[in-house]
């Protein structure tokens, strides 16, 4: 009976969140987030790490660790609102070793695990709900139709798609008759793509919905970690302007009603890094509970995320706000996560039917 | 992270298992609200003579003398919720009092006091708070006074539970008149019927008197009823008051009350429909679930913490504060999904749940303030988890 991390996921984070430091500054991510450069560098460093094959097994190369290690690897590039394919690269090899044959294991985990290839997820219409005439349909080993809301689906090699029934296929990044297109958002750290699919040659991976229901629980823990080091982020930077700050002849940190808006980010937050922790444990070790508490852990990490982002924000004062302290970057960050793969309202909803209290 | 009980622990719960199923039939007998009664004592020494009860007090002292293990003790408290158990009496005497005496009290208080109590054969109040005495605790000014080898008490208390059926108090007042304030308090034991003291109920809002104030005329105690020295009280009481945070926000009733409100919302009807069809009454409700778990969790992780001696940090310090509130925001739900139902209170043919829900909205709030307010709370976490200065103090007029 332990609830603590191991001496090795410490110090597998602590390396990480130096690795970032060096590759993933706020002057780097502005850069990126001006469109002055692409990620493919920090992905290289963060390839080098070990990073884009956590979850890929060894005899593919990768480093076989679980959910949990995943979700601190999240937690540390939301700390850095960092850029890069993260998300693809931890559920592109949860989808293969599902449902992927030897032959599409060996074709595509190696290069996965070694940051050579990467890959983008499109299951949006199916866990966030089907807008703007997205739907995909798989008929005679084509694909044909839309996915909006796919992160990093610019550049991918390879892309994982739901279809009409929820099954999962592989398209590759290069394949013809499909089109990809930036979707520009809000949060300009992590990049959006619509991909057309007109009679897109494909190969189907077994296993039916099963494989997305997993994409979508894994896809979930990923987000609550990526907005739970955000949060960390922001608090350590409303503290630490709170402590340095002065009006009245005080530090503005003295005054109770900043203290206690501290206080208070801190006090969501903390039971919340035990929620995404025991979401991302539960989904290798506790199959009965794995799918209720990524749901939780999504819902409320967008609700506590909200609350941080913009707290945190009012403790800077108008310094918040402005483009030059760059703690908007966190807060956009905080913004894409709670809708990706469906907003709080949506996920609390599917977790009440799934335990079977509505219909 | 392995969540899994070994060989050990699957072993002893067993035996916590084995021992509720052979005495289901005590289960009618264990303690209530109000001064045990034979049967419960019964049921206190029975718990104690198995190791459920005073588990990690020296037999000396009347206890049950296992080393203290933390995974233990929760898989007792787990198994007890599971079977619908009674646990063992957790007054103010067993829940504060022993462990301060543990700590700081005199062999011959700890021998003379412990055993006692834990049988439930001596009830205790707490006399700390004072009518100008509350979150500035260290200002209080019940004074004692040196008479010959006595105090001579002057005084009064205010939210003092159970002091109308207590033996004895724990009280803080003032023995050195002209020490800083931190450092002129005694912590003292003495009886109730002492001469000297009148009790008066203080009838809260749930419309019972939950409360008492006591008021001290001329209460002649001997100077021997210190514990831990005179003027030291204030550092005594630290102790105890840890011991009644953790008890305040414990997951595990939490999560009890989040199971009987989800009973509720699946049961009761309105419109011929179940409360919980109402789409935002179940959005309501799985907020709160997500809130529940995530606590439960957090005492995985600081019960963890404290197995392997980490300062738990932030996520202990949190728990007071989350927890009350997340109780009191359970039993609002349950009063608006009741809709009319909820505002029911006397007995009658309507009334749900025998008012459970509304006594809860109401004491809860009261648990929200008392305890150290959520303001307190919010200055604890903001000073000592996150490093800001304190309030600098005004100049002295």
């Amino acid at each position: 009976m332990d609830f603590s991390l191991t001496a090795e996921q410490r110090m597998m984070q602590d390396a990480l969140l130096k690795t970032l430091a060096d590759v993933a500054s706020l002057g780097q991510v502005r850069r990126y987030a001006d469109g002055g450069v692409d990620s493919a560098d920090l992905w290289s460093a963060m390839a080098d790490f070990g990073l884009a094959g956590m979850l890929v097994p060894e005899a593919y190369g990768g480093l076989g660790l679980t959910l949990l290690d995943a979700a601190l690897a999240a937690e540390a590039f939301g700390r850095f609102v960092s850029p890069g394919p993260f998300l693809g690269a931890m559920l592109a090899p949860l989808a293969l070793m599902e449902g992927g044959t030897p032959a599409q294991n060996a074709e595509w985990l190696p290069r996965l695990a070694s940051g050579a290839a990467t890959a983008a997820i499109a299951i949006a219409e199916h866990v966030a709900g089907a807008r703007d005439g997205a739907g995909v349909t798989f008929a005679q080993r084509r694909l044909d139709g839309l996915a909006h809301f796919v992160l990093d689906g610019v550049g991918a090699d390879l892309i994982v798609v739901a279809d009409q029934t929820g099954s999962l296929h592989l398209v590759s990044g290069s394949a013809v008759g499909l089109t990809i297109d930036p979707m520009p958002g809000l949060d300009q750290t992590r990049r959006m793509a619509t991909i057309r699919f007109e009679h897109v040659a494909c190969e189907p991976l077994s296993g039916g919905p099963q494989g997305l229901a997993r994409l979508r629980d894994a896809g979930w823990v990923l987000l609550a970690a990526d907005t739970l080091g955000a949060c960390d982020a922001m608090i350590e930077k409303a503290v630490a302007y709170a402590k340095e700050r002065k009006q009245f002849g005080r530090v503005i940190g003295s005054f109770q009603a900043v203290k206690h808006m501290c206080a208070e980010m801190a006090a969501e937050v903390e039971p919340c890094r035990s929620l995404v922790w025991y979401a991302a444990y539960a989904f290798d070790a506790v199959a009965d509970e794995s799918s209720l508490t990524a749901a939780h852990a999504k819902a409320h990490l967008s609700e506590v995320g909200r609350f941080v982002a913009r707290t945190s924000t009012e403790v800077h004062g108008g310094m918040g706000i402005t483009d030059l302290l760059g703690l908007h970057y966190w807060f956009k960050r905080v913004g894409l996560n709670r809708q990706l793969l469906g907003g709080p309202e949506r996920v609390r909803r599917w977790a009440a039917k799934l335990q079977g209290l509505v219909e | 992270m392995d969540l899994k009980l070994d060989d050990e622990m699957t072993a002893f719960r067993d035996e916590v298992r084995g021992f509720l199923d052979d005495h289901r039939a005590d289960f009618a007998y264990g303690a209530g609200a109000d001064r045990p009664r034979e049967a419960a004592l019964a049921w206190q020494c029975r718990l104690i003579e198995h190791g459920y009860a005073a588990r990690t007090i020296p037999k000396r002292y009347g206890g049950y003398g296992a080393e203290p293990d933390i995974l233990k003790s929760r898989i007792i408290s787990e198994e007890f919720t599971k079977a619908g158990a009674p646990r063992g009496l957790a007054g103010q005497g067993i829940s504060m009092l022993v462990p301060t005496l543990l700590e700081v009290g005199s062999e011959e208080q700890k021998l003379a006091w412990i055993g006692p109590t834990l049988r439930g054969e001596v009830v205790w109040c707490q006399g700390y708070s004072e009518p100008g005495a509350g979150s500035d605790l260290a200002s209080l000014q019940t004074k004692a006074v040196e008479d010959g080898d006595d105090f001579l008490i002057q005084g009064s208390k205010i939210w003092t539970s159970t002091a109308a059926q207590a033996d004895m108090i724990f009280c803080l007042v003032r023995t050195e008149a002209n020490a800083p304030k931190h450092d002129g308090i005694s912590y003292l034991l003495f009886p109730m019927s002492t001469p000297g003291i009148e009790v008066r109920p203080l009838k809260t809002m749930t419309g019972s008197a939950e409360f008492n104030e006591v008021f001290f005329t001329d209460v002649r105690v001997s100077q021997s009823a210190v514990v831990g020295g005179r003027g030291r009280g204030w550092f005594v009481a630290n102790a105890t008051l840890k011991h009644e945070r953790g008890m305040l926000g414990d997951p595990n009733a939490t999560e009890a009350r989040l199971q009987s409100l989800v009973t509720l919302m699946t049961e009761e009807t309105v419109d011929g429909q179940r409360l919980i069809d109402d789409p935002i009454m179940a959005d309501r409700l799985m907020q709160l679930q997500a809130r529940v778990l995530s606590m439960k969790f957090n005492g995985l992780r600081t019960m963890t913490a404290t197995m392997t001696g980490e300062p738990a940090a932030l996520a202990a310090m949190v728990v007071k504060l989350q927890g009350c509130e997340l109780n009191h925001q359970l039993a609002a739900l349950a009063i608006d999904a009741l809709g009319e139902l909820g505002v029911l209170y006397e007995d009658g043919p309507h009334l749900r749940a025998k008012g459970n829900w509304q006594r809860s909205y109401m004491f809860d709030l009261g648990l929200i303030i008392g305890g150290g307010t959520a303001q307190i709370q919010k200055n604890i976490i903001s000073e000592r988890g996150l490093g800001l200065p304190r309030e600098p103090k005004l100049a002295v007029v």
